[in-house]
C-alpha cells in the first residue's frame, strides 16, 4: 500500500466519533414536511386510510340512496342532476354525522337566543362520549395484548363476564354512594381479569394458542350470560330477558346534565389509557411485555419469564375489558341492567379500535372517539347513514390500516425509511 | 471488474460492502452514481433487472424452502410443466446434475434442503444463480457459516467457476480467505474505496487498510493467575429437542482469573452446554456450581444475578431486541434492578446516562442511544451485547462465538475486553468454532466431542493434534497431550 492511499484516513479521528451522522445540510422545514405528507409512514397511512374510507363511504351512500340512483338513470341526458344529487346526499350525510355526534350549530344559535337548554346542545357530544368510553377500554384490552405479542380475541367474553359481575354487585349489594361505584368497577375488573388470565395461563402452562382458547371462552361467556339471566335472583320479573337494574348509587355520575348519558366512564377510560401508557413506557412490567412481544427468545435469555409475562398481560387485558363491561351496565344509561346484548359487540370492536390506534394508548383514545362518534351519529341519522353503513366504514378503515401497501399504491406514496409496518401483533 | 476474475471486497462491518452489493443486485437504489456492465449503464430497480443483466447473488442468509428438494428449490420461480400441468421434475433434476458435475458442486437433486448441512445448502444457492445464466456472481460473506473443510471446498468451487470465465465478487472480512482466493482485493471503509491490493499483500497491511490503524492479530496477555473455581460442572447431561444426549456426562472446571476455551466442531454440544449453564434448557443430570453454589435448578434470572455474563451465539435471536433502542438493549437483563429501576419504575434518566457512557466506553458506533439496535451493523450490535454484559461485575463469563460475523477492529476490542475481565478475576468459558480464536485467547483448551470433554490441553498444542481430538480421535499417549489445571 502506498502513502497516498493511507493519507486520507490518518486525518480522521481513530474512533469513538460516530461516523454515520449526516454531514449533508438538512432541507428546510417546508420541503421536509411536504415529503412527510407523501410518505407512507404510520401517521400518514392512518390519515389517508380515514380519507379513503370516507370516499368509499360516499360511494356507498350514493349507491344505496334510491333518489340518487334515479337521477343516474338519465345521467347522459342531464348529468348535472345526478352529480348534484350525489354531492348533496353525501355532503348532508357527513355533515349530519358531524351534527349528530359533536355539535349542531343550529342548537347553538337556539341556545344563544334562549330557546333551548344547554343539555340539548351537549346531547350529541354526550352520546359520542358514552359510546367511546367502553370502546376505548376494549381497545386497550386488545392493544395491550398486541404489545406483548398476544392476540386477545377474547375481549368480548371478558367484557361480558365483567358486566355480569358488575351488574350483580350493582343490584344485589347495597352500599353507600361513592363506595358502590367503586365496588361495581372493581367487580368488573376482577372478573374480567380472572377470565382474561385463563387463556394466559393455558398458553404459559400448555402452549395452547390464546386465539383458539379465547374464542372458545367467548362462547362460554355468552352462554353463561344467558343462563344467569334466567336465575330468579337475577332476572327482573317485570322485564323480558333483562336483569334487575343496578342501584342508583351504583350508576356512573353523569357529567353533562342528568338528562344526558355522558358520565364519568369517559374519565375512567382516559385514565385507564394513561395508566396503560405509563405501564408500557415507564414501568419494568411494561418493558418486559414489550421485550417479550418483540423477541421472546432474547427476553428469555436475559432472564425474563416469558410464560409469566403472558399470564400477566392477559390478566391485565382482562381487567381493562372487565372495566368496559362494568361501564356497559352502569354507565350506558337506561335500563342500567344486564341483557344478552349488554356487550354490544364491544370486545370485537375493540380489535378494530386497537388496530386503528396502532396499539398505542393515545391512538386508541383517538380511535375510540372516532368510532364512538360514528355510532352516535348513525343512531341519530338512521335514514341518511344507517348503522350498517357505519360498521362497513369501520371495517374499510381497518382494511386500509392493515394493508398500508394498498394505501401507498392507491395514492402513489413514498416508501418510508424503515419500510412499511404491517401489523401490530406478532406470532399468529 | 474483469471477466473471469475473483474480486474480493474487504471491509469492516458497517463499511458499506453489503449496501454496495444490494444496490448492484437492485434491492436498494443508489442516491447518485451509476452501475456499468459491459459498457452499458444500468439502473436496477428490482432483483429481476439485475438477474436479466446476468448478475447472481448468494446472500448471507439463504433463500431456500427447507421442506422442498434441491431440484424443486432450484426451479422455484421458473417451473416448467408437462402437458397435463404437472411439474417437470426430471428436467430440473437433469439440469441440477449437469451443472453440479460441471463445477464439482456435488449436490444430490433429490435431497431435502433441511437435511443438508449448511455448506451444501450454500452450493444449492450457487446452483440457483448458475442456472439463471449469470456471468457475475456475488457471494456475500459466504464463509461466515461454514466449517473449515467446507470453506476449502467452497474456495475450490470458486476457482472452478473462475476458470470457466465467470466473474465473482467475494465479500468477506476474513483476511486469510481473501488472500487465498482473490485475484484482486478492494478495501472498503466508511462507504469509500480506500485502496486496492494484490493478494500477496500481508495480512497486517490489509487489516490496517480496513480499520485505518494497525491491528494486532494476536492477543497480548499476561499469564493467567487462576484462583478459586468459578464454574464447576460435574457429569452434566442435557437432552436436545430430538431426545439425543447433546451433552453427555460432561465435567469441566473454570477457575476465576483464567480463560478456558472449548474447541470442537459445531454441533457437539457446545450450544446446549452454554444454555444449561444459563438455566435456559433443563438438565437431565449432573450439577453446575457457580462460585461454589449449586445453580442447576436456579432460574436464568438468578444465574445472571449471581454474576454470570452471557454472550449468546446467535445475537439477533437471543442477544438483542432489534426494535428496542440501544439504551433499552443495554439494560435487557437488568431492567428491573437498581440503578435502572426502583419500585417497578424505570429510571429513564439513569438509563440514558449509563447508555451514553457505555456507548463511549465500548466504542459502539451509533447515531445516538435512541437508535434501534437492529439498524446497527453486526459488529456494533455485538458491542452492545458486550457492553451490557461487561458493564457489571462478573464472576463468570460465558462467551459463545463472541466475534462471529464481527470485523477485525471489533474483534480485537472484544478480545482485549475478555482478557481484562479475566485479569479482574472473572472466570471465562469461551466457546468458539474459530480454532484461532480459542488458541490465541485461552489459557487452557478443553476439546469437546459428542457431548463430552475428551481432553484438556495447553493452547500451545499443535493445531493438527487438536484437530484430531476435535474429530474424536483420543490420543494414545495421554500424558503428553493432557495438561491438568495449569
Amino acid at each position: 500500500m502506498t502513502d497516498e492511499e493511507r493519507a486520507p484516513e490518518t486525518e480522521e479521528p481513530a474512533s469513538a466519533t460516530p461516523p454515520d451522522t449526516k454531514p449533508e445540510p438538512r432541507p428546510g422545514i417546508v420541503p421536509r414536511f411536504a415529503r412527510y405528507l407523501v410518505t407512507a409512514n404510520n401517521v400518514m397511512v392512518t390519515v389517508y386510510a380515514l380519507v379513503l374510507s370516507m370516499v368509499v363511504g360516499g360511494i356507498l351512500i350514493i349507491l344505496t340512496n334510491e333518489e340518487v340512483r334515479k337521477t343516474f338513470t338519465y345521467f347522459f341526458a342531464k348529468p348535472t342532476d345526478a352529480l348534484s344529487a350525489s354531492w348533496d346526499t353525501v355532503a348532508s350525510a357527513y355533515t349530519g354525522l358531524f351534527r349528530a355526534s359533536i355539535v349542531d350549530p343550529e342548537d347553538i344559535s337556539k341556545w344563544l337566543s334562549g330557546n333551548e337548554s344547554l343539555t340539548d346542545v351537549l346531547y350529541p357530544l354526550s352520546e359520542t362520549l358514552t359510546y367511546a368510553a367502553p370502546l376505548i377500554l376494549a381497545g386497550l384490552a386488545v392493544g395491550l395484548a398486541f404489545r406483548a405479542g398476544l392476540f386477545n380475541i377474547g375481549a368480548e367474553g371478558q367484557v361480558m363476564v365483567g358486566a355480569v359481575a358488575a351488574g350483580i354487585v350493582g343490584f344485589q349489594v347495597h352500599a353507600p354512594f361513592l363506595l358502590h361505584i367503586v365496588l361495581v368497577l372493581a367487580a368488573g375488573m376482577i372478573a374480567g381479569g380472572i377470565y382474561g388470565a385463563i387463556p394466559g395461563i393455558l398458553k404459559a402452562r400448555t402452549g395452547a394458542h390464546e386465539v383458539i382458547t379465547s374464542i372458545m371462552l367467548n362462547y362460554v361467556a355468552i352462554n353463561f350470560l344467558s343462563w344467569i339471566l334466567n336465575l330468579g335472583w337475577v332476572k327482573d320479573p317485570k322485564q323480558p330477558e333483562q336483569s334487575y337494574a343496578v342501584d342508583g348509587n351504583a350508576r356512573m355520575w353523569t357529567i353533562m346534565g342528568s338528562d344526558n348519558r355522558a358520565n364519568i366512564g369517559i374519565i375512567v377510560a382516559v385514565a385507564a389509557a394513561l395508566g396503560v401508557w405509563w405501564l408500557l413506557s415507564r414501568s419494568t412490567a411494561g418493558y418486559r411485555m414489550r421485550a417479550v412481544g418483540l423477541n421472546p427468545e432474547a427476553s428469555r435469555t436475559a432472564g425474563m419469564s416469558v410464560p409469566k409475562t403472558f399470564m400477566m398481560t392477559m390478566a391485565t387485558a382482562g381487567v381493562l375489558a372487565g372495566l368496559a363491561g362494568a361501564l356497559a351496565v352502569a354507565g350506558s344509561g337506561a335500563p342500567y341492567a344486564l341483557s344478552r346484548d349488554v356487550s354490544a359487540n364491544m370486545g370485537f370492536d375493540g380489535i378494530t379500535v386497537a388496530l386503528l390506534g396502532r396499539a398505542k394508548p393515545g391512538g386508541i383514545i383517538a380511535a375510540g372517539f372516532l368510532f364512538g362518534a360514528l355510532r352516535a351519529g348513525s343512531s341519530q341519522m338512521q335514514d341518511l347513514v344507517p348503522i350498517e353503513m357505519v360498521i362497513v366504514l369501520q371495517a374499510v378503515i381497518v382494511i386500509f390500516i392493515a394493508a398500508p401497501a394498498l394505501v401507498k399504491a392507491l395514492l402513489r406514496l413514498r416508501e418510508p425509511a424503515g419500510g412499511l409496518s404491517i401489523s401490530e401483533a406478532k406470532g399468529w | 471488474m474483469e471477466p473471469g476474475e475473483i474480486h474480493a471486497l474487504l471491509g469492516e462491518n458497517g463499511a458499506g460492502k453489503s449496501t454496495l452489493m444490494n444496490m448492484l443486485y437492485g434491492m436498494l437504489s443508489p442516491d447518485s452514481g451509476e452501475i456499468v456492465i459491459d459498457d452499458v449503464a444500468h439502473k436496477f430497480t428490482s432483483p429481476g433487472d439485475a438477474l436479466a443483466a446476468g448478475l447472481g447473488m448468494v446472500h448471507q442468509h439463504f433463500m431456500l424452502v427447507p421442506v422442498l428438494s434441491v431440484a424443486d428449490n432450484v426451479i422455484l420461480g421458473r417451473e416448467t410443466t408437462s402437458a397435463l400441468g404437472f411439474l417437470n421434475h426430471n428436467a430440473a433434476r437433469k439440469a441440477v446434475r449437469e451443472i453440479s458435475e460441471r463445477y464439482g458442486l456435488d449436490v444430490d437433486p433429490d435431497a431435502i434442503i433441511e437435511d443438508l448441512p449448511v455448506g451444501v445448502q450454500q452450493r444449492v444457492e450457487i446452483l440457483k444463480a448458475l442456472l439463471s445464466d449469470c456471468d457475475l456472481l456475488i457471494l456475500d460473506e459466504p464463509t461466515a457459516v461454514l466449517t473449515p473443510q467446507e470453506i476449502d471446498e467452497l474456495l475450490d468451487i470458486m476457482r472452478g467457476l473462475r476458470d470457466d470465465g465467470k466473474s465473482i465478487v467475494f465479500i468477506s472480512h476474513k483476511l486469510k480467505e481473501v488472500k487465498a482466493i482473490a485475484d484482486r482485493i478492494t478495501v472498503v471503509r466508511l462507504g469509500k474505496v480506500v485502496g486496492q491490493a494484490a493478494p500477496d499483500a500481508s495480512e497486517n497491511e490489509l487489516a490496517s487498510m480496513m480499520v485505518g490503524r494497525d491491528v494486532r492479530l494476536t492477543v497480548d496477555k499476561e499469564p493467567a493467575q487462576p484462583g478459586e473455581p468459578a464454574l464447576e460442572i460435574e457429569d452434566l447431561t442435557v437432552v436436545d429437542e430430538r431426545g439425543a444426549h447433546a451433552v453427555d456426562g460432561l465435567s469441566l472446571t473454570v477457575n476465576s482469573g483464567e480463560i478456558v476455551g472449548v474447541a470442537g466442531v459445531q454441533g457437539n454440544g457446545q450450544t446446549e452446554l452454554a444454555e444449561a449453564i444459563m438455566s435456559l434448557t433443563p438438565t437431565l443430570g449432573g450439577t453446575i456450581r457457580v462460585g461454589g453454589s449449586d445453580t442447576s435448578h436456579d432460574t436464568t434470572s438468578h444465574v445472571i444475578e449471581s454474576g454470570v455474563g452471557y454472550i449468546p451465539e446467535d445475537r439477533s435471536v437471543d442477544g438483542l431486541v432489534r426494535e428496542f433502542t440501544v439504551a433499552e438493549n443495554l439494560i435487557l437483563n437488568r431492567y428491573n434492578r437498581a440503578p435502572y429501576a426502583s419500585h417497578g419504575m424505570l429510571d429513564a434518566y439513569r438509563i440514558a446516562r449509563s447508555a451514553r457512557e457505555n456507548i463511549a466506553t465500548f466504542d459502539v458506533r451509533t447515531p445516538s442511544e435512541n437508535t434501534p439496535a437492529g439498524s446497527l451493523s453486526g459488529g456494533n450490535q455485538q458491542k452492545v451485547i458486550v457492553a451490557r454484559e461487561f458493564s457489571r461485575p462478573l464472576k463468570l463469563l460465558i462467551a459463545a462465538q463472541p466475534t462471529r460475523g464481527v470485523d477485525v477492529g471489533a474483534m480485537e476490542f472484544i478480545h482485549s475486553r475478555i482478557v481484562s475481565e479475566r485479569d479482574n478475576g472473572a472466570g471465562v468459558l469461551l466457546i468458539s468454532s474459530e480454532l484461532d480464536e480459542v488458541l490465541s485467547l485461552s489459557d487452557r483448551v478443553a476439546v469437546i466431542h459428542d457431548g463430552k470433554i475428551i481432553a484438556e490441553v495447553s493452547p500451545d498444542t499443535p493445531r493438527d493434534a487438536i484437530g484430531r481430538l476435535m474429530a474424536g480421535v483420543r490420543p494414545d499417549d495421554e500424558t503428553n497431550e493432557e495438561v491438568a489445571g495449569d
